[in-house]
């Protein structure tokens, strides 16, 4: 009984609770920002805060669906960076971009297959794995592209990945999101294989008695995963019209940062899409208004650090005290943890 | 005989008008219980009448709401587990909760291993003590082989182990035999009653009430939370221990129905996986109820596995209605009309985490769709139809199955599965934990769906109700068939002799 029916309902109230607390969050970050930071609401800052945010949104999508089903992926921004660096090689061969936009996909799609195989068929941890290919990865950038920086690419598309929307504040590039972002809601909680991941997530074995296909499931959302992450990669190199090899290094602290501040379980089998959104444009606004106040950017590594520990951290002393809360309430002491799991 | 309390002796462990509610539900409503040493005390009830809930209360798991838990006539608090079992009491959970990397001999010696000289652990000692336990048991285990992958059985033995290696005065076990066959039980008791003899007094738990009479004096029955009788088993029948449980009489427990078997709708052809099962052929046929028998570890069970496709075979075919099966595909074993009540309800059976409906709507993911969306009204009202259809006892469809007694969540397994429609039905220990009434309505159930053209392939250590229900009875010993015996000529002495390889039909 390492974990007790009054542990589990505990849990669950409070992570159906923790996406609400950070949606609520963000909308107060937000109304103090604009209220008390010089800067921060006029229209120029507030595109550069979506299109600086956007690199971890795309990413957070399959990395919520990922985390959800039990697993991780650190290789993602190396996966990026490696598009990035691809891009602008081929761009320097003088290869069409409407070619090599492709390319890069692909090769997005061999990354997030490479992890795939080795979580699924060799049954390796993917935290191990992906630490691994977070350094091949990134390694294979340098060599492809060495140190240089290619900046030429076609006017249209750097203004497509930079520019805003006539009048407004919003990127272009933000309304490409919002599909995304509809198709990954659907497909994690009104679809059979969101479902399905669930289950994976909370108890691999019954899902596999229950005919999921476990192992096919999870090599899908690792390749997706990596689709999501050198088409994260184009639009960095864009969208900053500078192609290297360290294009987008350390954005996985970023994602995986988010995700969990937006309540999804590092254990797996619980969380929304809405929360882990929530806690992107939460981290987004933070490190918006950091770079406003002139906070250095190793400052504000320390700070996404933090919050990834806060977010570990914050659910589970929820969790205690509202155990605490329900055992006071059933007229009984929060009870001792007996170790106990079953195999 | 006289009874203790006439002797004059104290009870060593005591509840005094205990009450204990989880939310809304009241568990346990004034319950009170005298454990006399020397004595095996039974404790009967239906699913979710509180029996796991007054043991954990005993143990220090649960503190009562109100009343007093009295040891040696004077009220304590435990505060744990921990302090129970300082206080002599050992305890059997309902379900086994080993760690599943450590040896077994680890997990029986968990914390208090035998040291030698600088605090080193001694493992010969710890070895040679658990061989030493599985001996008296009867059983060959590995002291060092981990608890990973053991079967239910297995693990429920280590847990027994685990308790009598306390040298206990109070022994709790709630439904230690669930799992077990009837060699295995008989090994059980006989350690139970030197336990007695020697002074210890018992609290037994178990659905199969033959057993009850077998080892018990007492017996406390539960109703609802609250307690019915605590009388001499002596001059009772088991139709009036049953009237005490569920409050009327009961019909018949296995209400079987001639049905006139159809075509072949599972075929088995020398199956193999190394190591595990041998050369294993048979056919179940439609409206049959074939009954797959053995010891524990005989192999029934992983060859239940291997046919669904959980574990891949080596050499040999299955076919469902003349069609192969892909190898190591649950999913389109599914998809041919296959489902398999797996043994391990909170591993395999469930996600504990989950609600009772998306449970049972775990397996209709495929069908219960619209537009390539879950629908869920359609996933709701399955769920809901199928837990009233096995009297799962619930407070809400959308609670936690872990909130559920354990009975209730094998109900939730068997609906999980009987929703899909399956052409062939393979139950692994279907009614494990189930109590006689509910019992009863599976086997109802059960020969209704032969009726209906389903082919049963049923495992069950349980030999009555293997002998009650099936048209014939498959025995395996040692990883292969023995014997089949047609339900004419099935007797507990026939099945238990093939079952021990002692005569081969
Ligand atoms: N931790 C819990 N949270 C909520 N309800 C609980 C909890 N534990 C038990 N219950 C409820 O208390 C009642 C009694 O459960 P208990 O497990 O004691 O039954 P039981 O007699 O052991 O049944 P079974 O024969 O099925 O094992 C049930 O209605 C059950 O749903
Ligand atoms: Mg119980």
């Amino acid at each position: 009984m390492a974990d007790s029916p009054l542990t589990r309902a505990a849990r669950r109230s409070v992570s159906l609770r923790w996406d609400g607390a950070v949606g609520a969050l963000l909308v107060v970050v937000l109304l103090l920002s604009f209220g008390f930071v010089d800067g921060f609401g006029n229209a120029l800052n507030l595109s550069f805060l979506i299109g600086n945010t956007l690199p971890i949104a795309l990413i957070a999508l399959p990395m919520t669906l990922l985390v959800v089903s039990g697993e991780i992926d650190l290789s993602v921004a190396s996966t990026a960076g490696l598009s990035g660096a691809v891009m602008g090689a081929l761009w320097n061969q003088g290869m069409t971009i409407e070619v090599i936009i492709p390319v890069c996909l692909l090769l997005g799609v061999v990354c997030g297959l490479v992890n795939g195989l080795l979580v699924t068929r060799l049954g390796l941890p993917s935290l191990a794995v992906t630490i691994g290919t977070m350094a091949a990865y990134r390694g294979i950038a340098q060599i492809v592209l060495g140190s240089d920086a290619v900046t030429d690419f076609p006017a249209q598309y750097l203004d497509f990945a930079a520019g805003r929307i006539d009048g407004t504040f919003v990127p272009y590039a933000f309304l490409p999101f919002l599909v995304l972002l509809a198709v990954a809601v659907v497909a994690l909680h009104a679809m059979p294989f969101g479902r399905a991941l669930f289950a994976i997530g909370a108890g691999e074995e019954a899902a596999r008695f229950a005919g999921i296909r476990v192992k096919r499931q999870k090599l899908i959302l690792f390749t997706v995963t990596g689709l999501m992450s050198s088409l994260t990669g184009v639009f960095w190199a864009l969208h900053y019209a500078s192609a290297r090899y360290d294009n987008a290094m350390g954005l996985e602290l970023s994602v995986v940062a988010a995700v969990l501040l937006g309540g999804i379980d590092f254990d797996g089998g619980k969380g929304t899409l809405g929360g882990a959104i929530a806690g992107v444009f939460l981290l987004g606004a933070l490190q918006n208004v950091m770079s406003l106040v002139n906070v250095s950017a190793q400052s504000q590594i320390v700070v996404t650090g933090v919050l990834l520990v806060v977010s570990v951290l914050g659910p589970r002393v929820a969790r205690q005290i509202s155990v605490a809360r329900a055992g006071r309430r059933a007229g009984a002491a929060p009870r001792s943890k007996t170790p106990a799991p079953t195999p | 005989m006289t009874h203790p309390s006439d002797t004059g002796t104290a009870p060593v462990l005591a509840l005094k008008d205990v009450s204990k509610s989880f939310g809304a539900v009241r568990a346990l409503r004034d319950v009170s219980l005298e454990l006399f040493p020397g004595e095996v005390h039974a404790l009967a009830g239906e699913n979710g009448a509180g029996k796991s809930t007054l043991i954990k209360t005993l143990a220090g798991v649960h503190r009562p709401d109100a009343g007093q838990v009295l040891l040696d006539g004077a009220p304590v608090v435990f505060h744990g587990p921990g302090d129970a079992r300082d206080a002599g009491i050992a305890v059997i959970y309902q379900e086994p909760t080993l760690f599943p990397d450590l040896s077994i001999a680890e997990n029986i010696f968990m914390g208090r291993r035998p040291r030698r000289t600088f605090g080193r652990i001694d493992h010969r000692a710890t070895y040679a003590a658990t061989a030493d336990l599985m001996l008296r048991l009867g059983v060959e285990l590995d002291p060092d082989r981990p608890a990973r992958g053991l079967s239910i059985a297995d693990q429920q033995i280590v847990e027994i182990a685990k308790a009598l290696s306390f040298d206990a005065r109070v022994l709790i076990m709630d439904e230690p035999t669930a799992a077990l066959t009837g060699s295995e039980v008989a090994r059980l008791f006989g350690v139970v009653r030197t336990l007695r003899e020697q002074g210890a007094a018992v609290l037994f738990i178990s659905h199969r009430l033959e057993e009850m009479f077998r080892i018990c004096r007492r017996v406390t029955t539960l109703r609802d939370g609250a307690r019915i009788a605590s009388e001499p088993l002596e001059g009772m029948t088991e139709d009036d221990l049953v009237r005490r449980m569920v409050g009327r009489d009961l019909d018949e427990l296995y209400p079987k129905q001639e049905v006139a078997p159809g075509e072949t709708a599972l075929s088995v052809r020398r199956l193999t996986r190394e190591g595990v099962f041998t050369d294993v052929s048979f056919d179940v046929r439609r409206g049959e109820i074939v009954a797959l028998s053995g010891l524990v570890g005989a192999g029934r069970t992983e060859v239940a596995r291997a046919v669904f496709g959980i574990d891949r075979w080596d050499a040999g075919q299955v076919e469902v209605d003349g069609r192969p099966l892909v190898n190591g595909a649950p999913s389109t074993a599914m998809a041919a009309g296959l489902a398999l009540v797996p043994e391990d309800r909170r591993a395999q059976g469930l996600v504990m985490d989950m609600s009772i409906e998306r449970n049972i709507g775990l397996t209709g993911l495929r069908s219960s769709v619209r537009a390539g969306l879950v629908d869920r009204g359609a996933e709701r009202s399955r769920s809901l139809d199928w837990a009233v259809r096995l009297q799962v006892k619930y407070a809400r469809i959308a609670d936690t199955v872990a909130t559920l007694s354990g009975g209730n969540q094998q109900k939730v397994v068997l609906a999980k599965w009987l929703a899909t429609g399956p052409k062939v039905l393979i139950v692994d220990e279907p009614t494990r934990g189930i109590d006689v009434g509910t019992k009863a309505e599976v086997h109802r159930l059960l020969s209704q769906l032969a009726a209906d053209g389903v082919a049963v392939l049923m495992i069950s250590s349980d030999l009555p109700e293997v002998l009650g229900m099936a048209d014939r009875v498959l025995v395996m010993h040692e990883g292969r068939l023995t014997a089949e015996i047609s339900r004419t000529d099935a007797t507990e002495e026939a099945v238990m002799a093939a079952a021990t390889g002692r005569a081969a039909a």
